[in-house]
């Protein structure tokens, strides 16, 4: 008697509109609930496949959701602003890799030595305690640097230095030499792991040269002389310009002021000499007066 | 503003003593204060201390000028005298040219002094010398080259070239984009 109202409810389901949420299959699907992902791993029938194609597929995927879905009603459940909401595990499927395997960079001079003495890198704060100024300053950037322009605002010239010499200028370009190093040796670290071999001096050399690179090397070669290319023997078709030489740095004179002694008295001299260039006896001024004297006779 | 170099400042003294002499000394050592020469873009400036200091407070692309232009420098560093240099000219001129009425006019225009329209010239003024020329009113007008010497003048004819003409006050007018 069950079994038959079973029968009969079943058949009464199937009738309706909606379809069963009950589905059979051969194989069990393999559910990965955490990537919302079903895989059906039974045998397609070939013969409603080549008959209803669209059909047949399109009911097999609706079998499939309707079972993955079923699982997911079964999950612990929360509800968050009005809205169930199921929660998920963890997905167990493994997508495989896009791009190669990234290969270990090669160490760098320093990396390699620190490796070989063991030096292992200090974790340094962010924030340094400045006595002076009573706060806390971070160790670099442009906060730092203008905390160090105030507290420089006048620096002592040591005992062997030259009075003259600005201490300012040399500190700025004691910086720039270190920054320029700095950028050096990285740019040493890189060719080294690219392979690219760099000479030690002179501009590495290039299959096809362009002029400009051309110019340029023979602009470094024509100045890498202990005078600095002052006394280079200029080539035929060389143009001397004025970036061929490294001049000595210009000492910038002050303008503004009109200095008594030294500018006045140069100009006296200069007046002097065009002055006295002339000669004592002017032969023009004598025959001049001769000729009046004779006229006037 | 440039103090002039030493090879520049002796072509500009050269240049005023064929004109003043030994006045430029007058020139520099001023008693009513300090003034000097500037080199701006090629040109030559006189100016004192005042002027100087307002001018170095100018940014220097943006200064025209400052003082009185003496003139400028050529491509060539040749010195050439502007007709702007008259007022320091006239009253230190060593020789000096008066032009009759009559020619005053052509002389204006930029031509050259002939005899026949020279007043009265300094004695003793030696060939192919600076002169500053004026009027009959003493009023300076320009200055040139002398042609000849006082001797010569007196025998040329009255259409001969007696001074050549380098500046004259006619060419505020004629030359107003060039001088400065």
């Amino acid at each position: 008697m069950d079994i038959l109202e079973d029968i009969l409810q079943k058949e009464a389901k199937k009738s309706e509109k909606y379809k069963t949420t009950d589905v059979e299959k051969n194989v069990e699907l393999e559910l990965d609930l955490g990537n919302l992902l079903a895989l059906d791993t039974n045998d397609l029938n070939l013969q409603e496949l080549k008959s209803h194609k669209e059909k047949y597929l399109l009911n097999l995927a609706r079998d499939n959701t309707q079972l993955l879905l079923n699982k997911l009603w079964d999950l612990p459940s929360e509800r968050r602003e009005d809205i169930v909401v199921a929660k998920l595990p963890a997905g167990t499927l493994r997508l495989p890799r896009e791009k190669p395997c990234p290969k270990p960079k090669p160490l760098t001079k320093w990396q390699e030595y620190a490796l070989e003495k063991g030096i292992k890198k200090k974790k340094k704060t962010n924030a340094v305690w400045d006595d002076i100024v009573q706060k806390w300053i971070p160790r670099f950037g442009y906060k730092k640097a203008e905390l160090e322009r105030q507290k420089d605002w006048v620096l002592e010239v040591p005992g062997n230095a030259d009075p003259m010499e600005d201490q300012f200028a040399k500190k700025a370009e004691k910086k720039k030499e270190k920054v320029s190093k700095n950028e050096f040796q990285r740019l040493r670290n890189i060719a080294k792991a690219k392979k690219i071999k760099v000479p030690k001096e002179g501009l590495p050399s290039v299959a096809n040269p362009s002029s400009d690179l051309l110019n340029t090397a023979a602009k470094v070669a024509r100045v890498s002389t202990a005078s600095l290319g002052k006394f280079q023997p200029k080539l035929p078709k060389e143009k001397t310009l004025k970036e061929n030489v490294i001049a000595p740095k210009r000492v910038k004179r002050d303008h503004s002021k009109i200095s008594s002694i030294d500018e006045k008295s140069s100009h006296l001299k200069i007046i002097d000499s065009i002055l006295g260039k002339k000669p004592k006896l002017d032969i023009e001024k004598a025959v001049n007066r001769q000729v009046f004297q004779e006229q006037h006779e | 503003m440039k103090i002039l170099s030493d090879e520049r400042t002796k072509s500009v003294f050269e240049k005023l003593a064929k004109f003043i002499g030994g006045n430029i000394k007058l020139l520099i050592d001023r008693p009513d204060g300090k003034y000097c020469f500037r080199e701006h873009k090629d040109r030559v400036y006189y100016m004192s201390q005042a002027i100087l200091d307002l001018a170095l407070s100018c940014n220097k692309e943006q200064l025209i000028c400052a003082g009185t232009c003496f003139g400028k420098f050529t491509k060539t560093n040749k010195f050439r005298l502007h007709i702007t240099a008259l007022n320091y000219l006239a009253p230190y001129a060593q020789y000096k040219i008066w032009l009759k009425p009559s020619a005053e006019q052509q002389f204006l225009y930029g031509h050259h002094v002939l005899k026949s329209g020279m007043g009265r010239i300094t004695e003793n003024t030696p060939k192919n010398q600076g002169v500053v020329i004026f009027s009959m009113n003493d009023m300076p007008l320009g200055f040139g080259t002398s042609a000849k010497a006082t001797a010569d003048c007196k025998h040329a004819d009255p259409i001969a070239i007696v001074c050549f003409n380098q500046g004259d006050i006619g060419e505020y007018i004629r030359n107003e984009d060039t001088l400065i």
